[in-house]
């Protein structure tokens, strides 16, 4: 949290006022018994009235300061929490676009949002409530005590005790408290899901027959919830009354001495009322002082969490091992995998062994294999998404460690598996493949991609909405615009990540046989499930557990490939017999 | 006016459940009475004290030992009072709570899927955990704060009037002022919270897009644009953030001053009427404590009173759910299926989810035992509907369906339903370990008994590879686990509890061609002698079924093995030459209508 509190610099003034302005907002509250006193004193012991409407101007007056004051230290306070809400969203977000992506993982899309969002919120209404309050009530408490001390030392003495001994009830009860409830969330979250596991899952528990087991179970959390939010009732439900005995027991010692004193004449019977009148400010303040903390607690814990994620390196350079370049260099190379091998950050083994492979200018490259085999993270060495971990990438005849990422990716135009749409119009989303795309640009692309029809069918055409998530366009559109988006920068290496797999087989075909005529044919990296999508491809990769099964061609695969026979006969069964007539 | 009666019913129906602790209530008003009516007791016994401390010598101690005496009396039944009535409202609400809760969900268990399918699970959990505490917070701790509330008004006005009427008087008349501010900062700052939120809320949709989809903006090189828009949102919520904390914070220190301008009037016209010997010091003082409490109260009852109509409309939503029509009890002689065959006839059936549209009309089918019965067509035909009514979970509108001679109304629905091994495309697993979603269905089931069936359904290997194997603590969503693994445990849990019927939607759709093979291969095993409906888009399924549904709006439009219908050359053939040759797949269907 402490490293935080730089983006408040720009409200230093603000940070310094707020308080102040509160603390005498709470002097001006603390003269008022003083005055109350001098009425009873003097005024009505003297019968002076015109005593008595003065001294009560004064209270207007000082009533009227202290609102000044507080209304001035509620705008400092607000201006500078807001604004430092706005600095931390703002150095937050822009640090999260800057994570590598092996970090993005490893703190993962949900955490993100919510440091982004309720987390930011939570530490900006810390920050108001810390200059609004934090100030404010430990000065009365202790503004009271020393009022009190003003007025007659011996009589004073019972705040020193009152004073220790409230916090220690409010503060206990609180520390006792709140773990409890913290059980008691708990109990509810369990009830809640049991809630939701029989709504979500309602046909598989009917299926099974589960009905009465899962009422019984829920049965069992509820009456275990309620135990426990009773027991808690019980103990945070005696703060009030064990602090308002001590309150008034302590008002009535207050009595006790001050009739001693007035008795020989030390001080006066408005004075007496006015060490009551601050012996009654010092609860309602310790209260709301103990609240404060349990914000302030809450909001400490959520800067943490923003800490933590803003302390993560961003952009670090990514380290990858020393290049040991076996292969020879040819002109017509485009991308060049020499035993690579990749561990992502925290795993335990390789994700990918020892790949090897060439792919020429132009050349379709075909990658498959089963779930989990490894064919995205292969593709997703090629833009430098992740720093492979053994072995070496060319690409265009240079080291991939010797780009800079964004030299790297305006080489690349990269489909992932996950059609993303942004909120805005097909336009906008187009361009990010280029900013300046022209009209022409964008048609080509979108012809390309077979993605001509969906544009023309959509009202608006380029300018047509697009909703969040592009909830209104089906896979396969999505998919071809996406597709789309990746033309439009004519990038030399196209990667397809099963990107063509909601596309009927028809349109699959025209969509490779459209790439494969344009002018400057892209290296194309084709990752599919489906053996019809890299049937034709110049080299096929075919993996396995994350190592190279094999590479070659449909035919030569279907020879000689077993892990590529399993998968292409699962899918065309009917050419199995064909295959083994010929070869039986 | 519909809204009051509405109102009034939602009341009606409530007392059932407040009924029960009528004894609590009473002791709760009881407690709160005597606590409030002490509350203000007390400053008057204080400026009592007060006028026995006149001036040096003038001071009456056996009056003031007397007074503190009753002072710590009252303070202690007063605290006693106070936390008596905490424990009581505590039993009242979290016992009124879990009773509505207990009803709620065994209403759940019980509505028919119908009911189900048509609400959204958000809402209806919301429905029973935040509505019925919403209904406890609101409608009890109001009604008691709202007691506690006018009791303190009216013992305040009372013993106001007793000491001095004129000065009661001053404090009525500037009191509303408080009020009015108040009232007039919450309507300003309300239309400001709104604009905060919806700020907020255009600037979460940006982030939760952007975060999500992070990768996306890095490959593109986006991020200066994303940024540049992200600080114009910002922008725009630092004003309004600045203004609705801002307004919103006026109200404190308004009503403070307020509070003031009570207290100043009450000190003029009582240091006037004290001088004028109308009043002593002592209840001067008792006045001015009051003029510090009397706003409090109104400012809690001004808000329990939108407390309470929120209240009265979250018990509505869950007194609803609670009310709602259940599925068909079952008869009292419902046959209990044992030992079954595998015959299943649908007769002459008819089913659609809205009276609008017809979905299945005079459907007839007949399996024999140990059929293989394969459903094809294309999307919204009414192949999962015919699942839904395979498994009871929607009735027929006309027509019968039957399980070995029996009509499955006259089955019970637990017999009827575990005779079904069933495998939905859209997976739900629960949290807990992988061992206890694989033995959901069979509890008794031993540790070799399961890994034996996540053998038989290749989870095994994975499974084995998962940190802590079979004791792996999974979330409700399947956590780290992909599509196609989920789609695995969903198998074994299946595979484990063998039951004489198997119905398998799009079983396989998330697992790799070469797995789902493997699996098939224990399916067919495990299919051998067991009647089976299947869903799928995979030709080799398919072929090898003994009967080939093709349905289409409903209907079944043909129906017979691989060959035959390719003979007929008709929409089978059409759909097998389109679709089947070219992707292996069917067009893609939801799991659900």
């Amino acid at each position: 949290m402490k490293n935080l509190l730089i983006y408040l610099k720009n409200y230093k003034k603000e940070c310094v006022l707020a308080p102040l302005f509160k603390m005498l907002e709470a002097i001006f509250e603390l003269l008022v018994p003083l005055v109350m006193a001098s009425v009873i004193d003097v005024g009505i012991a003297r019968g002076d009235i015109s005593y008595i409407i003065k001294m009560c101007l004064i209270m207007v007056l000082l009533g009227v300061v202290g609102l000044i004051s507080a209304v001035t230290a509620q705008y400092f306070s607000a201006k500078a929490a807001a604004g430092f809400g706005t600095a931390v969203r703002h150095a937050l977000f822009a640090h999260i676009q800057r994570l590598s992506f092996s970090n993005q993982d490893k703190l993962g899309d949900s955490t993100l949002i919510t440091r982004m969002t309720s987390d930011i919120n939570q530490a900006q209404s810390g920050v108001n409530m810390v200059l609004r309050l934090f100030l404010r009530s430990p000065f009365i408490v202790f503004g009271a005590m020393i009022m009190a001390f003003t007025i007659d030392v011996p009589s004073a003495v019972i705040f020193v005790v009152i004073i220790p001994l409230l916090s220690i009830v409010v503060f206990g009860v609180m520390a006792v408290s709140i773990p409890l409830y913290k059980k008691v969330q708990g109990g509810l979250d369990a009830v809640t899901q049991s809630v939701r596991e029989n709504l979500t899952g309602v046909r598989v528990i009917r299926a099974f027959h589960l009905e009465s087991q899962e009422r019984e179970r829920f049965c069992k959390r509820t009456e275990e919830l309620t135990h426990m939010q009773m027991f808690v009732g019980k103990i945070s439900g005696m703060l009030n009354p064990v602090t308002y005995v001590m309150i008034n027991a302590a008002t009535a010692y207050l009595i006790y001495k001050g009739a001693l004193r007035v008795d020989v004449g030390v001080i006066t019977q408005g004075e007496v009322v006015a060490l009551v009148n601050y012996m009654g400010q010092i609860l309602v303040e310790l209260i709301k002082l103990a609240n404060l903390i349990i914000t302030v607690t809450k909001a400490i814990a959520c800067g943490n969490r923003i800490q933590s994620v803003l302390e993560v390196p961003e952009g670090e350079a990514d380290v990858y091992p020393a290049a040991v370049d076996a292969t020879e260099k040819s002109d017509d190379e485009m991308v060049v995998f020499s035993h690579v091998g990749l561990t992502y950050q925290g795993a335990g083994g390789e994700s990918l062994t020892d790949i090897s492979f060439t792919a020429k200018k132009g050349e379709t490259i075909g990658v498959i294999g089963g779930t989990g085999s490894g064919k995205t993270s292969l593709v997703h060495l090629i833009p430098g998404f992740y720093p492979y971990t053994a072995g070496s990438i060319r690409i265009a005849g240079r080291e991939l460690s010797d780009y800079s990422k964004e030299e790297l990716r305006d080489k690349i135009g990269i489909v992932m598996q996950k059609a993303v749409l942004f909120q805005g119009t097909i336009r906008e989303n187009l361009c990010w493949g280029k900013e300046n795309a022209t009209e022409e640009e964008l048609m080509e692309a979108l012809k390309t991609a077979q993605a001509l029809e969906v544009v023309e069918k959509k009202e608006g055409g380029l300018d047509a909405v697009v909703s969040q998530g592009g909830k209104n366009f089906s896979g396969g559109q999505k998919q071809r615009l996406t597709i789309a988006r990746a033309l439009v920068r004519k990038p030399e290496i196209l990667i397809l990540d099963d990107s063509a797999s909601a596309l009927d087989f028809a349109t699959d075909a025209a969509l490779r046989q459209a790439i494969a005529g344009l002018k400057e044919t892209p290296t194309v990296f084709i990752v599919s499930q489906r053996a019809s999508s890299i049937r034709y491809a110049d080299k096929i990769l075919v993996l396995e557990d994350g190592e190279l099964a094999a590479v070659g061609k449909h035919e030569e695969l279907l020879d000689n490939c077993e892990v590529y026979q399993e998968i292409y006969y699962s899918q065309f069964p009917e050419e199995k017999q064909k295959g083994e007539n010929v070869h039986g | 006016m519909a809204k009051n009666k509405k109102q009034s019913g939602t009341l009606k129906k409530l007392m059932r459940y407040i009924r029960k602790y009528t004894w609590l209530i009473m002791a709760s008003l009881l407690f709160a009475a005597i606590s409030a009516i002490l509350t203000l007791y007390v400053p008057i016994l204080t400026g009592r004290a007060i006028d026995c401390i006149v001036a040096a010598g003038q001071v009456d101690f056996q009056g003031i030992f007397s007074i503190i005496k009753t002072m710590l009396i009252v303070v202690c039944i007063t605290a006693a009072a106070q936390w008596l009535m905490n424990v009581c409202n505590n039993r009242i609400t979290y016992q009124i709570v879990r009773d509505m809760r207990m009803d709620a969900f065994a209403k759940i268990e019980i509505l028919p899927l119908k009911y189900l399918d048509a609400h959204s699970y958000g809402e209806l959990v919301s429905r029973v955990i935040a509505d019925a505490d919403q209904v406890a917070d609101g409608l009890l701790m109001g009604f008691t704060q709202f007691f506690t509330g006018i009791i303190t008004i009216l013992g305040t006005l009372c013993f106001m009037v007793s000491i001095h009427y004129k000065i009661a008087l001053v404090v009525i008349c500037i009191t509303p002022v408080s009020l009015f501010v108040a009232s007039f900062i919450a309507k300003r700052t309300f239309t400001m919270f709104k604009r905060q939120s919806e700020t907020r809320g255009e600037q979460t949709a940006l982030v939760e897009e952007m975060v999500a989809n992070q990768k996306v903006v890095q490959a593109f090189g986006r991020e200066e644009q994303v940024l540049g828009r992200f600080d114009e949102i910002n922008g725009r919520l630092q004003k309004y953030s600045l203004e609705a904390t801002f307004f919103s914070s006026l109200t404190n220190p308004c009503t403070r001053f307020v509070n003031s301008l009570v207290y100043t009037g009450v000190g003029i016209f009582g240091a006037v009427s004290a001088v004028m010997g109308q009043i002593s010091v002592g209840q001067l003082a008792s006045f001015l404590s009051y003029a510090n409490q009397y706003t409090k109260p109104f400012n809690e009852i001004s808000g329990v009173v939108t407390e309470l109509q929120n209240a009265l409309a979250c018990a509505g939503r869950i007194l609803d759910l609670i009310e709602e029509e259940p599925q068909v009890p079952e008869d009292k002689d419902a046959a209990v299926l044992h030992d079954v065959r595998g015959n299943v006839t649908l007769e002459h059936v008819d089913f659609s989810y809205t009276k609008e549209q017809n979905l299945i009309k005079d459907f007839n089918l007949k399996v024999l035992p140990g059929q293989r019965i394969a459903i094809v067509g294309p999307t919204g035909c009414g192949k999962t509907t015919l699942i839904n009514l395979l498994m009871r979970f929607y009735d027929v509108d006309g027509g019968a369906i039957t399980v070995d001679c029996e009509d499955i109304r006259h089955i019970t629905r637990g017999s009827l339903r575990t005779s079904y091994g069933m495998v939905l495309q859209e997976t739900w697993l629960r949290e807990g370990t992988i061992l206890d979603n694989i033995k959901m269905g069979v509890s008794h089931a031993t540790r070799e008994d399961v890994i034996q069936a996540a053998k038989a359904s290749h989870a095994h290997s994975f499974i084995k590879r998962l940190p802590k194997g079979y004791d792996t603590w999974i979330t409700e969503d399947g956590g780290g686990l992909s599509q196609g693994q989920k789609q695995l445990l969903c198998i074994a849990r299946v595979m484990l509890s063998l039951p004489p019927m198997l119905i398998l939607d799009e079983a396989t759709s998330s697992i790799d061609t070469r797995t789902e093979l493997k699996i098939q291969n224990a399916f067919a095993k495990m299919m051998e002698g067991r009647t089976s409906f299947i869903v799928a888009h995979r030709l080799s399924t398919i072929k090898e079924a003994d009967a080939i549904l093709v349905m289409k709006d409903g209907h079944i439009l043909e129906q017979g093995n691989h060959e035959e219908l390719l003979r007929q050359n008709g929409f089978y053939a059409k759909l097998y030459n389109s679709q089947f040759t070219a992707t292996q797949r069917m067009p893609e269907e939801k799991n659900y209508q």
